[in-house]
């Protein structure tokens, strides 16, 4: 399963953002764990269900709540060499949203395609 | 079988942290190693030392402490997520000028580094949570 390279083994890493960015910290916690694990070199995809779409939408405006709009960060994962954001239709389509709504470049897959995605991983986390 | 154990909820408040236990518990009861297990989110309140529940109910810290003392577990708490809620070690409490700390018995504090190498490590990694 896990090729081992010089350096040690590389894992097939998902991380699963399901919730909504704020209302609670999962998502922004999410997202420590994804700048963390970067400097491990591990083979590292992000997916987006359910509310966690809502992660990933332009135009975040926390004013009115006093907490840090960190919907920013999602442009920096390019930078640490996270490249694969994979975000369910369904869960876009449910809330109304399009690919055009989102802050950074994303693959939109099927909610089959996502089951496949979380087969073919071998550390998942869920957030 | 290596397991590594990710719990990511409050203690009494959510029952993922029980079950997290006992599934632990079990698996070392059978025989399988547990590399690490790792506190996050509300989870690091598992490794506040100053839990005071009501005598007929379990003492969900005390239980970790004794069963990391047992099988000589490594129990993590992400540095991160424990200063956010006010979980610190002795040397933490210095450097952030505190005036206690609050850690139990077995448990470190580290970063999520510590997260992600029991990810490699482990042949799986089970998640207690929402």
């Amino acid at each position: 399963m896990s090729e081992e390279m010089e350096g040690g083994t590389v894992k097939k890493f998902l991380y699963v953002n399901r919730k909504a960015p704020y209302g609670t910290i999962y998502a922004l916690e999410s997202l420590e764990v994804v700048l963390i694990g970067a400097a491990f070199e591990q083979d590292v995809s992000l997916a987006f269900i359910d509310d966690g779409v809502y992660e990933l939408m332009k135009g975040q405006n926390t004013k009115g709540i006093d907490m840090k709009n960190f919907s920013p960060t999602y442009r920096a994962l390019e930078g640490y060499d996270v490249e694969k954001l994979y975000v369910e239709k369904e869960s876009l389509d449910a809330r109304g949203l399009a690919e055009a709504d989102l802050i950074v470049p994303v693959k939109v897959i099927s909610a089959r395609e996502m089951t496949d995605l979380m087969a073919e991983s071998e550390v998942v986390l869920s957030f | 079988m290596k397991f590594a154990i990710l719990v990511n909820e409050g203690p009494y408040t959510h029952q993922a942290v029980d079950t997290a236990y006992q599934f632990t518990k079990a698996a070392l009861e059978k025989g399988h190693e547990i590399f690490r297990v790792f506190f996050y989110h509300d989870g690091v309140n598992n490794g506040t030392r100053l839990m005071v529940p009501p005598q007929d109910d379990r003492n969900i810290q005390k239980r970790w402490s004794e069963l990391g003392e047992k099988h000589k577990l490594d129990l993590v708490v992400c540095i991160a997520a424990a200063q956010r809620r006010g979980l610190l070690d002795e040397n933490e409490a210095k450097r952030q000028g505190k005036d206690g700390n609050n850690i139990a018995p077995g448990f470190r504090i580290s970063g999520l580094g510590q997260l992600i190498e029991a990810g490699i490590q482990a042949d799986r990694l089970v998640t207690f949570g929402d």
